[in-house]
């Protein structure tokens, strides 16, 4: 059995480290073998999850990083973000479903990586908040 | 790919041509701009041809709400065209699908907007 790889990096709060990190989602869920809509919805995830860390968490602070660690055992692929925030409670996130909701502007984040990937665990960090995005891989 | 915009007009209704990505940072402000822009000038029938948008996110997402809104508010109307596979499964898991008036053939969206 192949031993759990796993790649860390630790990026600023830039519009620019969300892309970056979209893209290696991307890249490391295709090495993972996941079809292209799959990988589609996990990159996204990661980029809304990586969107609610440097937005919602580290308000964009130069002086603040956000933890980002990919790693792939044999049937999985877990992605950890972590922010330097005040943190949050997910649980008091409105439901962007709701019928008095459908027209905010914001709010979707959460709700779109819960849709695409198979577990979204929180984690109060100290400082911040952690996110765990879970998704199964196919059986080689 | 960054976002572009460019606007034409067809029989009284503005269509917006986009493409790229609508996402957090350039590709929402484009569109926020854009649509801000028309409004101020009186043009208040908007087509957004999606037809060459690759991708959006949930900020993009936030700003076709907040462009909907807009012209609504001001007694206009906007209306969607040529939605990718992607962009159309997002706006359908979101429910925005059913609140958004999606059009997939130009001609037939242009007749769609009500004559004032």
């Amino acid at each position: 059995m192949a031993a759990p790889q796993r790649v860390s990096y630790r990026m600023e709060s830039t519009l620019d480290s969300v892309n970056k990190a979209e893209a290696m989602a991307d890249q490391i869920a295709a090495q993972a073998g996941l079809d292209e809509d799959t990988r589609s919805g996990v990159s996204m995830a990661v980029r809304e999850g990586m969107i609610n860390a440097i937005l919602h968490g580290n308000n964009y602070a130069p002086d603040k990083r956000v933890n980002l660690t990919f790693e792939q055992t044999p049937g999985e692929m877990i992605v950890t973000i972590t922010d330097e925030g005040h943190g949050f409670i997910p649980d008091e996130v409105p439901d962007p479903l709701a019928p008095e909701n459908l027209l905010k502007t914001s709010g979707r984040g959460i709700f779109l990586m819960r849709a695409f990937m198979d577990e979204v665990r929180f984690r109060k960090a100290e400082p911040g908040t952690e996110i765990t995005l879970i998704k199964r891989l196919p059986e080689k | 790919m960054s976002m572009k915009a460019s606007t034409r007009q067809v029989d009284g209704v503005t269509i917006v041509d986009l493409s790229g990505r609508i996402t957090l940072g350039e590709g929402s402000v484009i569109l926020r701009d854009t649509i801000k822009d028309l409004l101020s000038k009186g043009q208040k029938k908007i087509l957004l041809n999606l037809g060459d948008v690759s991708y959006i996110d949930s900020s993009g997402i936030g700003e076709l709400v907040s462009a909907f809104t807009s012209v609504r508010n001001q007694g206009g109307e906007l209306k969607l065209l040529h939605l990718t596979k992607k962009v159309h499964d997002l706006l359908q898991i979101t429910k925005l699908y059913t609140v958004f008036d999606v059009k997939d053939d130009e001609a037939g969206a242009i007749a769609a907007f009500a004559t004032r």
